[in-house]
């Protein structure tokens, strides 16, 4: 199959009309943070303006200037985790060896899953226990959350969050882990 | 076998392995190891659904947006134009 060439313009006059509150909402929904959006938004455009002659018209303006801001996103997960990340790791690691027995792996009876309204919600059809895991996903980690979000948001994959977290893959695993079993006791606990 | 009867007895591992297993990215042994701690482990199973939920629900809530519309501030877009135009016009 052969794909015509596409012969994407910039048009830098209207970026503000056109592309601010979508590339806004991209930001907000990812770092949550509506000063540091916004400052994101302002830095995406005028980065764009100084990189408008290595455009080379193959996507178009939206997708390039997305593509600007979420290599910025990724600047931001890395300095809110950076320095911490083994301090977070080893807090947490005091965190989840509360919830099995340190000797043999079994659950701690006061840690162990039990039936909650979990088990029959359909978080398609109500929305009214998001804020409980809003809540509860705000008090894990930056580092934890930028996983979460990239995985479960965009959807990407394993590798790429490693290489843009810059953590290895045997440690993704221990934190997707971790960040579950804390996630899932907030839930129980606050759950009613 | 020293190592296959840790396992079968270990809920820290097997919840690992469940999570893990989410995105298939366990082994073949792994995943015949954390069978066998399920036949005899109903709290795992439990953990299993449960956990399977929070992927769903932090889902939706990170894609469904806040309701309301979010609008970037009017005024700070208007300085930004002018950031803009001013960076426009010195090239």
């Amino acid at each position: 199959m052969i794909i015509p060439p596409t012969d994407h313009q910039l048009d830098p006059k209207n970026w503000v009309k056109a592309y601010a509150d979508y590339l806004y909402m991209y930001a907000i929904t990812r770092i949550n943070d509506e000063e540091q959006a916004q400052d994101l938004v302002q830095e995406t455009f005028l980065a764009g303006l100084n990189a408008m002659s290595r455009f080379a018209g193959k996507s178009n303006e939206r997708t390039w200037l997305t593509a600007i801001l979420k290599n910025k996103i990724i600047d931001v997960y890395r300095k809110r985790s950076s320095g911490l990340k083994t301090q977070e790791l080893t807090n947490a690691e005091g965190e989840v060896t509360d919830f099995f027995d340190e000797a043999d792996g079994h659950w701690n009876k006061q840690d162990a899953p039990q039936h909650f309204g979990l088990d029959d919600y359909d978080p398609l059809q109500g929305k009214e226990f998001n804020h409980i895991l809003k809540k509860c996903m705000e008090k894990l980690p930056a580092l934890w959350l930028a996983v979460f979000t990239m995985k479960h948001l965009d959807d990407e994959p394993t590798d790429t969050v490693c290489a843009d977290l810059k953590i290895s893959a045997s440690n993704y695993w221990v934190i997707i882990h971790r960040a579950k079993l804390n996630l899932r006791a907030c839930l129980q606990k606050n759950w009613m | 076998m020293g190592e296959l009867k840790r396992i079968i007895y270990n809920c820290h591992q097997a919840t690992f392995l469940i999570d893990k297993r989410m995105e298939g990215k366990i082994t073949f042994r792994e995943r015949i190891e954390l069978r066998i701690h399920l036949i005899q482990c109903d709290v795992c199973k439990l953990y299993i659904k449960q956990s399977e939920k929070i992927n769903e629900m932090i889902k939706s809530l990170l894609k469904t947006p806040a309701g309301v519309e979010i609008r970037l501030d009017d005024t700070f877009k208007d300085e930004l134009q002018v950031k803009i135009d001013t960076q426009l016009n010195k090239n």
